[in-house]
């Protein structure tokens, strides 16, 4: 931490308001360009041809064909596609997974691109792609847990553990007076952001540049650099807004990097946008999971053991093994703690981050085991959630930096009603005589931080520039990290310049793991501190200054303006500062990452308690939830407005994980079943009840200067798991497989 | 191939090109006239992301071939807001009231709400989530979208009520 | 998407003439077509485009208390016309139960009757199905076939029809008015579909270019006004085809039903008209235990045609269900909204 920024003070009014979103007025109006919005002049369109078998070789195209269709100008195949300095199975980092780029005729997952058509029109090359009617040979695949072999994995997420734990498991399990021995399944999931990749590519010579989705541009652009043997700062990424992410545009895809390709191969700007059916394959989704739970609690219900054992698949081509424990090092207090896992190969895409990667699918399966063993004890789930609070991180015994759980469990259950909740299930019914259900779920999601940098300027007119190359997918990086430069350099919001979204801009890390907030929000509160520091630094030795000598007692800097700290009477416009230093701007720098003496000592989480009221049509099996109340402590809110749209967005994702998501594969072909936004059920507007959000204040001194935690994906975790446990209380069957589709509810 | 001649008017403006006849409307206004506000989020009519307003009636601009919408009377969301920029009352609500996110929904959705809101100015909130229940948002705004829209018909109707007053 | 040519019939008899050539298919308002084109799955040379028929875009309330529906109405205008509503509310109601505002807006009531199956084994060009090239073979069977016939199916195809609308229409006896080379025939709604067999590439009785130029409902239809109900099961609240859907009608006389009316939906390649179900009901009363009888005679030769043996028994329910809501007088209030999730929307009405 820099040591002149702690002699200064610093104030702003923005960071807490509720401010509307700063680039609102251009998304109303259809203003707001995404990437497949751009159309440089010459461009010509892209189309994926992608594989229909699971596994095996591609034996024949008819490039031919499509050729000789009016409009298409060029094919590219493994034969012909511009040759790359690495090849995309190499692993150069732990975050380079395994591309499909058309680097040999092999296939290893349905709907991977086997050839680039480009045309003068989009149409053209549509057509060309089916013209091209590929032959293969299949081999056979696996797509199900019961159709191969079970393995250990050496890591899973990114480099986690297998297998944690502590105590004696057995013994507690043993020694239990109540037990619980269940299985959860959970399905895979796509993201299905609403915006397809895209990307719009065009080559200067050497230099790159692209339009494209991207939740991290310098990952990219050093993927990028890496694949076409070019230097980083040649690659200009334009990516200001994001039609959703949700993980599925942290890293580049092998179809942005194959869009790229064809505009080399044909020397011209090149737009390739995925076909939505098209996205059930090389972009990652969530794994499958069955998670064995097995929980013991003594006579009072206290926890004696969770032994939380995870079966999940990845590709056959690379490793990512969804992280699903992670909830259980957290949540709930006990003497005897297990978590591991066994990995399979699957021939699909390989799987990779979707909002709360683990951390969903986790949850579903602690907070229905946990209730199962509420249920068990005899004691209401909250109140047996209560007594096995957890005071230090269970894994760790590290103590939070902050944890306001039991004020989100008082706040939501006062909301919901829940002290009405009868006891037993199926006592509830409506006046239409539906079953009613409640339940509960405890959220919860690491308070993450990544590395970035930012760049803020103070100007001779009293205004400030901030940049940094921060991604808004949706959530309100635009409003929040403006919010939070602008009162870094103590100025109203309408002085500052903010630029975010583009690669020439200062490195933002990645816009994931709900800490783009934190991240980039340190880094801008550092550089904006470094700026009023530098612009302290010239007043302080100006002996003309009022704010000479103010010396080791520094500064306060309000409202553009700085006085002494020791007589704050006495001050001074930084325009006046500068103007009179005879200099255009000063500028500083910052950088944002964790501190590591806290990440040593302490765990950082953000928590929440969800409440969901279910209905069930007795007889038909229909469920529908009626109600939905969150309070979530996610340390300190930047804009309230921004921070609810979050939590509701990820209750909403709750809803979808109980009810609605499963991407089903073909267990012949490995072809997905559903894989469209018809079969493939996302929640439509009619799905939702009244949902509603409980900002709960936190105040963390430890987590980071600004004390903020995330808030993007927290909102999943726990909703799911309330759901079902709400229809276990309207039905008294308990549904451990996900989705719950109605024929799991015909009793 | 050749392409045949269109004509329609779009956002009160005539437009005349030529297409071909396997050309969409939504390509059409996206990649020939250059209105890239309605966009594409499945091609396949499911996600609502393209609707626009034809002849008086919401509709996904990715299941309609140009040529069916010839002589055509077309709004889109570009042709929303006043000439001046004043915003229209939706897209003043679902700015205000926060109904959008990632935005890519947010055209579809104030063309599908607009309409909504001709044929029903006074909707209940479950008469908004079945009348939008063709636009999907992932992100998902739901709550705040149902807000937005009733905001907005407020706005409208007073609006309406002040124009009559007039 | 394939070249084609595009061609805007003037008139009827040029678009049958038209729609006889070969590769030809006629396009109304092209919300299944278009999509079953992107895919590939239908590669059309000729498109006859007939939304400008004229005359084929009225509904005439008939002075014996029918209606006639002409074939390019929308299934919005229909569904939101306050007489059809009122006469035929069960077929209002399974218009606004299907697809979304916007493709109700463009789907015509024609198009609709005519839509292919969602079998996702159909939509996968890359999977062998028996009704895209007669032979292949049917990848469904042994497939993901949750949502499957239960009903009709053959070894060769176990699709079902996704239409709501032609639910009910089968329920109430409408009739398909065709035009065509031979001239016009009108054809029951339920003989015009075919069950699979053993030539599921034939899904209705339409030659060659033929054309629907109208849809009837007999004037016997309206006299179940008060009694008529289209219920769906689906796997979200909106926006979903159904798992199973059941268009009901009674007629009933003091305490006992004179005529009951049983069609279901997304259990077999047609909508299936239950008629042992409705026989067993003359002269009973309409109480729970009459409908569970007639639910077991409805069902009586189902059975699974892979997974999806959980929709036998929930159509047995649908059934009894559809009738004792049914059975409520619905003259006075018609719900808005779809009928699956009555209960659901009431509650959150309040």
């Amino acid at each position: 931490m820099n040591i002149m920024n702690t002699a200064h003070v610093r104030h702003g009014s923005n960071i807490g308001q509720n401010l509307t979103r700063r680039e609102g007025a251009l998304k109303v109006t259809g203003a707001a360009r995404y990437a497949a919005d751009h159309h440089p002049a010459g461009m010509l369109y892209a189309v994926l041809a992608v594989s229909a078998v699971a596994r095996g070789r591609v034996t024949a195209l008819d490039v031919a064909a499509a050729k000789a269709h009016p409009g298409v100008v060029d094919v590219m195949t493994p034969q012909n596609a511009p040759k790359l300095a690495h090849h995309p199975d190499e692993k150069t980092n732990p975050f380079a997974f395994r591309l499909d780029i058309l680097q040999d005729a092999q296939v290893r997952y349905a709907n991977q691109p086997i050839a680039v058509v480009i045309g003068e029109s989009l149409e053209a090359a549509t057509e060309g792609a089916v013209l091209l009617a590929p032959a293969y040979q299949a081999e056979d695949v696996v797509v199900r847990f019961e159709d191969g072999e079970h393995f250990v994995p050496a890591a899973v997420g990114v480099g986690a553990p297998a297998e944690e734990g502590h105590g004696d498991v057995e013994a507690g399990l043993r020694n239990a007076a109540q037990r619980v021995d269940v299985t959860y399944d959970t399905p895979a999931h796509y993201h299905n952001a609403l915006e397809p990749h895209a990307i719009v590519a065009e080559w200067q010579g050497e230099r790159l540049i692209i339009d494209t989705p991207s939740q991290g541009m310098a990952i990219a652009q050093g993927r990028l650099a890496g694949l076409f043997g070019i230097a980083p700062e040649d690659i200009y990424i334009r990516s200001p807004y994001l039609g959703g992410g949700f993980g599925g545009k942290g890293l580049i895809a092998g179809p942005q990097v194959l869009g790229i390709m064809a505009a080399k191969l044909v020397g011209k700007p090149v737009k390739l946008v995925m076909r939505r059916e098209q996205l059930y394959g090389p972009i990652g989704h969530r794994g499958v999971t069955r998670q064995h739970m097995r929980l013991g609690a003594d006579t009072e219900g206290g926890l004696t053991a969770i032994d939380h054992h995870i079966l999940t698949a990845t590709s056959r081509f690379d490793d990512f093994f969804e992280p699903s424990a992670g909830v259980t090092h957290t949540l709930y207090a006990t003497p005897a703690l297990l978590t591991r896992y066994e990995g399979m190969r699957f021939d699909t895409g390989t799987p990779l981050f979707v909002r709360a990667p683990g951390e969903a699918s986790g949850s579903v399966a602690l907070e229905g085991a946990i209730d199962e063993l509420a249920e068990a004890c005899g004691m209401d789930p909250l109140a047996f959630r209560l007594k096995n609070y957890a005071e230090t991180e269970p894994l760790t015994g590290k103590p939070f930096t902050s944890k306001a759980l039991r004020a989100c469990y008082a706040q939501g259950a006062a909301r919901f009603g829940w002290a009405k909740r009868p006891l037993a299930a199926r006592m509830m019914t409506d006046a239409q005589g539906l079953l009613t259900g409640w339940g509960v779920g405890t959220a919860t999601f690491p308070a993450h931080m990544f590395q970035a940098s930012a760049r803020a300027e103070i100007r001779s007119d009293g205004s400030g520039v901030v940049e940094i190359g921060a991604h808004d997918m949706g959530q309100g990086a635009w409003t929040a990290l403006a919010q939070i430069a602008a009162d870094g350099l103590s100025l109203d919001m309408d002085k500052l310049t903010f630029r975010i979204g583009t690669s020439d801009l200062p490195d933002a890390g990645i816009a994931g793991g709900s800490a783009h907030t934190a991240t980039a929000g340190s880094a801008i509160h550092n550089a904006t501190g470094a700026a009023i520091a530098a612009l302290a630094d010239i007043a302080m030795r100006d002996e003309t200054s009022p704010l000479f000598g103010a010396g080791n007692a520094g500064v306060v800097s309000r409202d553009g303006h700085l006085y002494r700290r020791d007589d704050e009477s006495r001050g001074e416009s930084y325009a006046t500062i500068l103007s009179r230093a005879g200099l255009d701007s000063v500028e500083g720098r910052g950088e944002g990452a964790a501190d590591q003496a806290v990440t040593e000592n302490y765990a950082g989480h953000a928590h929440g308690a969800v409440f969901a009221e279910v209905k069930v049509d007795p007889e038909l099996g229909q469920v529908r939830v009626t109600r939905l109340v969150g309070a979530f402590a996610a340390g300190r809110v930047i804009n309230p407005r921004m921070v609810e749209s979050q939590y509701l967005g990820g209750m909403i994702w709750g809803v979808s994980f109980a009810l609605h998501e499963e991407a089903i594969m073909d267990r012949r072909t490995g072809r997905p079943v559903n894989g469209n936004l018809a079969d493939y059920h996302v929640p439509v507007n009619a799905d939702i009840p009244s949902v509603e959000a409980i900002l709960i204040d936190e105040q963390d001194s430890l987590i980071n200067a600004l004390g903020i935690k995330g808030v993007g994906e927290i909102g999943i975790t726990g909703t799911a798991g309330a759901i079902v446990n709400a229809i276990w209380h309207a039905t008294g069957i308990r549904v451990r497989s996900m989705p719950v589709t109605l024929d799991k509810l015909l009793f | 191939m050749k392409k045949s001649p269109v004509s329609m008017t779009i956002n009160g403006q005539p437009v005349e090109e030529l297409v071909e006849p396997r050309t969409l409307l939504i390509h059409f206004l996206r990649e020939q006239l250059n209105l890239t506000g309605a966009h594409i989020g499945c091609e396949t009519s499911h996600c609502g992301a393209c609707t626009i307003d034809l002849d008086g009636k919401s509709v996904k601009s990715c299941t309609i071939f140009t040529l069916q919408a010839e002589g055509a009377h077309i709004r889109t969301i570009e042709g929303m807001a006043a000439a001046d920029g004043t915003l229209h009352a939706l897209q003043e609500a679902f700015r205000e009231k926060h109904g959008l996110q990632c935005g890519y929904c947010t055209p579809g959705m104030i063309l599908r709400a607009w309409r909504l809101l001709q044929e029903n100015p006074d909707p209940t909130d479950a008469e908004i989530r079945f009348g939008i229940a063709g636009n999907l948002c992932r992100c998902t705004g739901y709550q705040n979208i149902v807000a937005a829209i009733k905001h907005a018909a407020i706005l409208m109707a007073g609006a309406q009520q002040k124009e009559a007053a007039e | 998407m394939n070249q084609f040519e595009y061609e805007l019939a003037p008139n009827v008899e040029n678009a049958v003439a038209s729609g006889r050539s070969n590769g030809a298919v006629f396009l109304a308002g092209g919300t299944n077509l278009i999509d079953l084109m992107k895919g590939n799955l239908v590669r059309p040379t000729r498109l006859v485009d007939i939304n400008r028929l004229p005359g084929l875009d009225r509904i005439e309330f008939l002075p014996d208390g029918g209606v006639r529906i002409g074939a390019l109405v929308r299934n919005s205008d229909l569904a939101h016309d306050p007489k059809f509503a009122r006469d035929f509310p069960a077929v209002a109601e399974a218009l606004l139960s299907g697809a979304s505002p916007q493709l109700r807006n463009a789907a015509t009531v024609a198009g609709n009757v005519m839509q292919r199956t969602r079998c996702p084994y159909f939509y996968d060009a890359a999977s062998a199905c028996n009704k895209r090239e007669p032979g292949a073979g049917c990848e469904a069977r042994g497939g993901h076939s949750r949502l499957q016939a239960i009903l009709g199916w053959s070894a060769h195809c176990i699709a079902t029809h996704p239409s709501d609308f032609s639910v009910p229409l089968v329920a109430f006896d409408a009739v398909v008015e065709i035009d065509g080379p031979q001239g016009r025939r009108d054809v029951a709604l339920e003989d015009f579909y075919l069950l699979p067999g053993n030539t599921p590439e034939r899904e209705t009785i339409l030659a060659p270019g033929e054309l629907i130029v109208a849809i009837r409902l007999p004037a016997q239809a309206a006299l179940f006004a008060g009694h008529a109900r289209y219920l769906k099961i689906r796997d979200r609240t909106s926006y979903a085809f159904a798992v199973v859907s059941a268009a009901a009608g009674l007629r009933i006389e003091g305490d006992r039903i004179v005529e009951a009316r049983l069609a279901l939906g997304g259990v077999a390649l047609k909508p299936w008209r239950a008629r042992a179900a409705e026989a067993c009901l003359m002269g009973r009363r309409a109480g729970r235990e009459e409908f569970a009888e007639a639910s077991m005679l409805a069902l009586q030769e189902a059975r699974p045609s892979g997974e999806n043996e959980f929709k036998i028994e929930l159509a047995r329910r649908l059934v009894v269900r559809a009738f004792e809501r049914t059975a409520i007088d619905n003259t006075a209030r018609l719900s808005p909204l779809p009928a699956s999730i009555v209960n659901l929307t009431e509650e959150i009405q309040r």
